[in-house]
């Protein structure tokens, strides 16, 4: 078993496709978690469909998510789509140039734009996919928060505001509002940069116990304590009497099984679905207790800060990132989505061929040509739909998330592994990051068992993004569709999808982690005034005489 | 009442899109992205075209003026969105998994054409569907008690006309027929302008030749993408 940190691979990738390394920058736990993943396939031998799962890429987050949670307030949007695809395909270049460009093969320097042009074609492709595994979430989010605003107008009113935002709007005067509330978002910017840096701090001093406790605490006021709330709002809006031992009992098994899928493991659904339902409260939180204006200004500021965090060379994700995989260790389970489909091993269901194309084809087209494989077979791969990995899910633990449990051996091992890959690794990372990966180059005459084993572990894409991003998409379309105009709030949504999309977009052009927050709240922000002050009057009288444009 | 109104004019308007995203668009990633993209250059049509008219202060009370406006707007962002889709061919050919978006061009132009008319069916009606919930009812101290069925049948009417318009829209400009060009332009200005007469509650003047221009704008988008009645007959006896 050949681990290599993989040098050749890092440099053509910093040059080439940088972006696979630059976006695990922030999230290098979950990618140096799937590469490392090799030398632990490795030691178990082709682990089969099972321990494909323990790979799901939960495992790391970036941990300011966990901020989120706080009821204080103090979240990070932390945004980071994180495309694994494109970490992995960085990671096998190599053998993609071998195989999809043919000048290559003939012994040339790889042409790095080539490869350049390739790696955005893959990370495109997986890109379609996963910008769709996003919007579904992303939109349920938004639906819970606007079917909650537009039903229940406890979360509406304004009546009980955040501590953190001493100045409530009250006076007529727009000039004194304006100054309200921008000195409520920059004392939450404070807070928010505060808690960043204790968690830095925390982390640094390797005080674990505490960042897990204060993630636990807050998950759990969310699950419990908000989730309480919203259920008697609900009820009281719905005018339902309901007794206090039901309700105890509901929410008592609503919150523990929350806080298992959450920080233990569950079925991934499952643990979506409560993910989603904590941003979506959390979103109704800042609806209801952050003043009218200083919600608008806080949105602006917040992803002006999510550009700062994530790009900036001393961005405090960053080095909370850089820490963690100093020590090679995983972040611990903050509060992430994951559209994670931890592709299972095609091998299982279909005949040997068609197997390889398309396990070449979900591995981004760059594995080296195996026995069975023709050189060209491109097109074969081209028209394998990826989607049908993720139904191949096959094994009798589909759909939980093991890496918390089982995994802790194997990553233990994979660890070690990577410690020492870095050892004998030379400092070369130019930046803070690694990729650690076999080289497929250099292990030139792999053997097919290694192939195999690179081949399973490539399989894993997905994209994560934050609980940050759900919760100020969700703020910016519950609070637009507040004013009672369902156009706005559909201009907010597309212009917030579109925007996502332009994120992902963006990520394969630029090859650098992108934050999600600033192009996607700049649509919606404009989309939301502009159609409530422009389009509403226009659409509003069209519709009053029946005037279809 | 008013919630079996709500939902009677909603299935009415929006049942048939929904059927043809479901069984046509859901199924394939890109073509929710580019049905989002579509919808998203829409909106920014009506944007400027809601500025024109916002700006000019003083044509605000004549809703013609806008209405002219926005059509010519949209007709040119339907065109904006025929480039960016042309130009994009090759990628989007890398992009998808499932090929049959570029293979058959009409695909883009259809779904591209829905992402139109949903979007302007959604806008052009969502306001008035969340009013006919009530507590109010239409149509019992003055207005039409017809309101929002008119109001929903209508929008129903131009969402197929936006896919079929951008389905002629696409081919006439690859194959370069100019006069499919002008018959697009042309019944989108004609069928907004017909609603003009929805003010003075003349709904059989607009309904119907509303639909009868659907109807033909469906017969010429279905021959342009080469059905024919050889076609139709060999689907219905399903060979």
């Amino acid at each position: 078993m050949n681990v290599f940190p993989n040098r050749t691979l890092n440099r053509s990738s910093s040059s080439d496709s940088s972006g696979a390394d630059e976006t695990t920058a922030l999230m290098d736990g979950h990618i140096s978690d799937s590469h490392i993943r090799q030398p632990e396939r490795g030691i178990e031998g082709l682990g089969g469909g099972n321990d494909q799962r323990k790979g799901r890429a939960r495992v790391t987050t970036d941990p300011n998510y966990g901020t989120i949670n706080d009821s204080s307030g103090t979240d990070i949007p932390g945004v980071h789509i994180r495309p694994n695809a494109e970490a992995t395909r960085s990671a096998a270049n190599g053998p993609a140039r071998r195989r999809r460009v043919p000048p290559n093969e003939n012994g040339g320097p790889p042409n790095e734009d080539d490869e350049w042009l390739e790696g955005e074609e893959e990370v495109l492709k997986y890109g379609a996919q996963h910008v769709i595994k996003l919007f579904a979430p992303v939109s349920l989010c938004m639906l819970v928060v606007v079917a909650t605003i537009n039903a229940v107008s406890f979360y509406s009113t304004k009546d009980v505001y955040f501590l953190y935002t001493p100045f409530h709007e009250l006076s007529p005067d727009p000039g004194t509002k304006i100054w309200n509330a921008l000195a409520n978002s920059m004392i939450l910017m404070v807070v928010i940069v505060l808690m960043t840096i204790l968690l830095i701090v925390l982390y640094k001093k390797r005080c674990y116990k505490v960042i897990h406790g204060w993630l636990i605490l807050s998950s759990f006021m969310l699950l419990f304590i908000f989730s309480y709330l919203y259920l008697e709002e609900l009820l009281r809006a719905y005018n339902i009497p309901l007794d206090y031992p039901t309700a105890i009992f509901l929410m008592w098994n609503f919150g523990v099984v929350g806080m298992m899928s959450i920080h233990w493991h569950g079925p991934l659904r499952l643990q979506q679905a409560y993910l989603i339902f904590v941003a979506a409260l959390m979103a109704l939180v800042f609806i209801k207790y952050l003043p009218e204006w200083t919600a608008w200004a806080v949105l602006g500021v917040i992803s002006i800060w999510d550009l700062i965090a994530v790009l900036s060379p001393k961005g405090p994700l960053r080095i909370l990132v850089e820490t963690a995989q100093e020590r090679n260790e995983p972040i611990f389970p903050a509060l992430i989505y994951s559209s994670t489909i931890l592709y299972s091993y095609m091998g299982t269901n279909l005949p040997n061929e068609i197997t390889h194309s398309a396990a070449n084809h979900s591995a981004g087209n760059r594995l080296p040509a195996t026995g069975n494989m023709p050189l060209n077979s491109a097109a074969n791969a081209e028209g394998t739909p990826l989607v049908t990995f993720s139904s191949q899910i096959n094994d009798a633990n589909a759909g939980f998330t093991q890496e918390w449990s089982s995994g802790s051996n194997q990553r233990v091992a994979r660890r070690q592994i990577e410690v020492q890959a870095n050892n004998t690794g030379n400092s070369n990372r130019s930046t803070e990051y690694r990729t650690i990966t076999t080289d497929p180059e250099q292990s030139g005459s792999a053997n097919p068992r290694q192939q195999t084993v690179q081949q399973m572990e490539e399989e894993e894409k997905g994209i994560k993004l934050g609980l940050g991003d759900f919760i100020f998409y969700s703020v910016l379309v519950g609070k637009a569709s507040s004013y009672g105009d369902w156009n706005t709030t559909i201009a907010c949504f597309v212009a917030i999808l579109i925007g996502l999309c332009l994120t992902l977009l963006l990520l394969a052009i630029c090859r650098k982690a992108l934050p999600a927050l600033p192009i996607s709240i700049t649509f919606g922000l404009i989309f939301c005034f502009a159609t409530s002050a422009v389009v509403k009057p226009f659409m509003e009288n069209l519709s009053a005489q029946q005037i279809f444009i | 009442m008013t919630v079996a109104e709500f939902f009677g004019c909603t299935f009415l308007a929006f049942g048939p899109p929904l059927a043809m995203f479901i069984f046509t668009i859901a199924h394939d990633p890109i073509r929710i992205i580019i049905l989002i993209a579509a919808a998203f250059v829409w909106l920014l049509s009506l944007l400027i075209s809601s500025t024109f008219w916002f700006a000019i202060v003083p044509l605000r009370e004549y809703l013609s003026f806008g209405l002219v406006f926005s059509i010519f707007f949209q007709e040119a962002f339907r065109y904006v969105i025929y480039i960016v889709l042309r130009k994009t061919e090759r990628g989007l050919q890398e992009v998808t998994q499932n090929s049959r978006v570029t293979e058959n061009k009409h695909i883009l132009a259809y779904v591209s054409g829905l992402g139109f008319g949903i979007i302007s069916g959604a806008f052009a009606l969502v306001n008035v569907l969340a009013d006919s919930v009530g507590p109010a009812t239409m149509g019992l101290l003055s207005g039409t008690n017809v309101f929002f069925i008119t109001s929903a049948a209508q929008t129903l009417c131009t969402v197929l006309l936006h896919t079929f318009w951008s389905v002629i829209f696409f081919n006439a400009l690859d194959t370069s027929r100019y006069s499919h060009v002008a018959y697009v332009v042309i019944s989108h200005l004609f069928v907004s302008c017909l609603t003009l007469f929805n003010k003075q509650e003349l709904y059989y003047a607009t309904l119907i030749p509303s639909y009868l221009v659907t109807i033909l704008t469906g017969i010429l988008a279905f021959k342009v993408v080469g059905g024919s009645l050889v076609t139709v007959k060999r689907f219905v006896t399903c060979q």
